[in-house]
Order: structure tokens, then sequence, then C-alpha cells
């Protein structure tokens, strides 16, 4: 696949940072409008698979290695699965403690919503939103990426 | 017809009894048992905004009270992208 057209492209780069913004809107209003991190993710990813559809996969891999889509990933999971170990440090004591909430280990993260334009709310919400946006993007994106690249033209047989 | 076939028909009709009847015995849309006690549901309506903070209550549900439940969702992924990569990268040259 070595791309598409010239009139594909241009539209790609108009639409392209119009689709990472609101993916980017979902993940990090996630503890306040409907959707989250997965959500977010899928809709970034999708973003960047457009990307991938329209410039080819040799182009894009040059661009993007699937080892630091890798590393991506993992140090998603690796912060997720660290925030809820966080818990077990301080305020109860349990897995997945939302230990900001209601507690002054954090004062600026102490906050009840009031509305949906307090972002700083919900304690450990948005965080864990993050990093399972980055897991989802990473994910998602290598898998595209890796099967694009693989079933190129010559890809497979020769 | 072969003895293959034989068994193939016998569970193709034993899983088609056993789905008609799981559809018969569906409970009834929006209508609620009769030792139905909604404890967890009202709980978790009425507490999560003050113990969570979080405006959205479906986020705080699948990330607070049911974070371990995620936290499986994750590792589902994890393990889709790692099979695909490992699969597909013997293929590239």
């Amino acid at each position: 696949m070595m791309g598409m057209s010239r009139i594909v492209k241009t539209m790609t780069g108009i639409a392209f940072p119009l689709a990472m913004i609101y993916g980017l809107y979902i993940i990090a209003h996630g503890h306040l409008t409907p959707g989250g991190g997965f959500q977010g993710g899928a809709v970034v990813a999708s973003a960047c698979a457009m990307i991938l559809v329209a410039y080819g996969s040799v182009w894009t891999i040059g661009k993007v290695k699937e080892k630091q889509l890798s590393i991506l990933e993992s140090l998603g999971a690796i912060g997720f699965i660290g925030l809820a170990f966080f818990g077990l440090l301080f305020g109860a004591k349990i897995f997945f403690d939302n230990f900001l909430v209601n507690q002054n280990t954090l004062p600026m993260f102490n906050e009840i919503g009031k509305g949906v334009m307090n972002i700083n709310t919900a304690g450990l919400l948005p965080f864990m939103n993050f990093a399972v946006g980055l897991k989802v993007i990473a994910g998602l994106f290598a898998i595209v990426l890796v099967m694009a690249y693989a079933t190129r033209k010559g890809g497979i047989t020769e | 017809m072969t003895a293959r076939d034989v068994v193939a028909i016998a569970f193709f009709a034993l899983i088609a009894i056993f789905l008609i009847f799981a559809a018969l015995m569906t409970h009834p849309f929006g209508e609620l048992d009769d030792d139905y006690t909604p404890d967890m549901d009202d709980y978790i309506i009425q507490n999560a905004r003050n113990e969570t903070g979080a405006d959205n209550t479906v986020t705080s549900v699948v990330f607070d009270y049911r974070g371990f439940d995620t936290l499986g969702e994750a590792t589902v992924l994890f393990t889709a992208v790692a099979g695909v990569i490992l699969i597909f990268r013997r293929l590239k040259k």
C-alpha cells in the first residue's frame, strides 16, 4: 500500500486534528461527560488508522515503530496498576482505593464535582482515564499498524 | 451419512434446544423479580457523587467501584495486542 490520492491525503490532514481533539477531549473529560479512557482511546486510534489508510503502511511505519507503541501501551498498563496499588499506601488500604477524594493527600484534587466544567474533581479517576486511554490508543494503533504492514504488497509470501 | 455427521447433527440439535429454552425462560424486560432488593443500585446512585467526586456515575462505577473488572478488560486488550504482534512479526520479512 503506497497511500491514496492527493485529495484523500489533504482531507485526512484536515480531519485528523479534529478527530484527535475530540478523542482527547473524551479521555480528559471521562469523569464529567459520557465516555472515558476506552471510548476516547478508540476515537484517537481511529484517527491514527485514518492516517495509516491515507498515507500507506510503509510511510507510517517509517514514522512510528511498533516497538514504541508497545512501550507506550506497557506504560499505560503499568500506570493503571500502579495507581491501583497506590491505594494500598494511602487511605483505606484497599486495592483500587480512590485515595485523593475526601482526604488531604493532594488538596488540589480533593473536590466533589459541582458541574461539568470542574475538571480537577474525582480524585484518581482522571489519571486512571489517562492511563487506560494511553493503553487503548497505543494498543489499537499497534494492532492496525502491524497488520497493515504485514499484509502490504509483497509482504507475506516474498 | 457418516458418524461425524451424526455427531454434528446431535450437537446442533442439543445446542438449538438449549438456546430455544433459554430464550423462552428469559426474564421479562422491565419487570422485577419477587426477591429483588435494589440495595446495590440505590447505594451507588445515592453515594457515588460524594464518595468518588465524579459527576459521571458510570465512570465512578467502572474505575472505582468495579476497578478490578476494568483491570481485567485492560488485560484482555493487552493480551490481544501481544498476540497480534507475535503472529504478524513473523510475516514481516
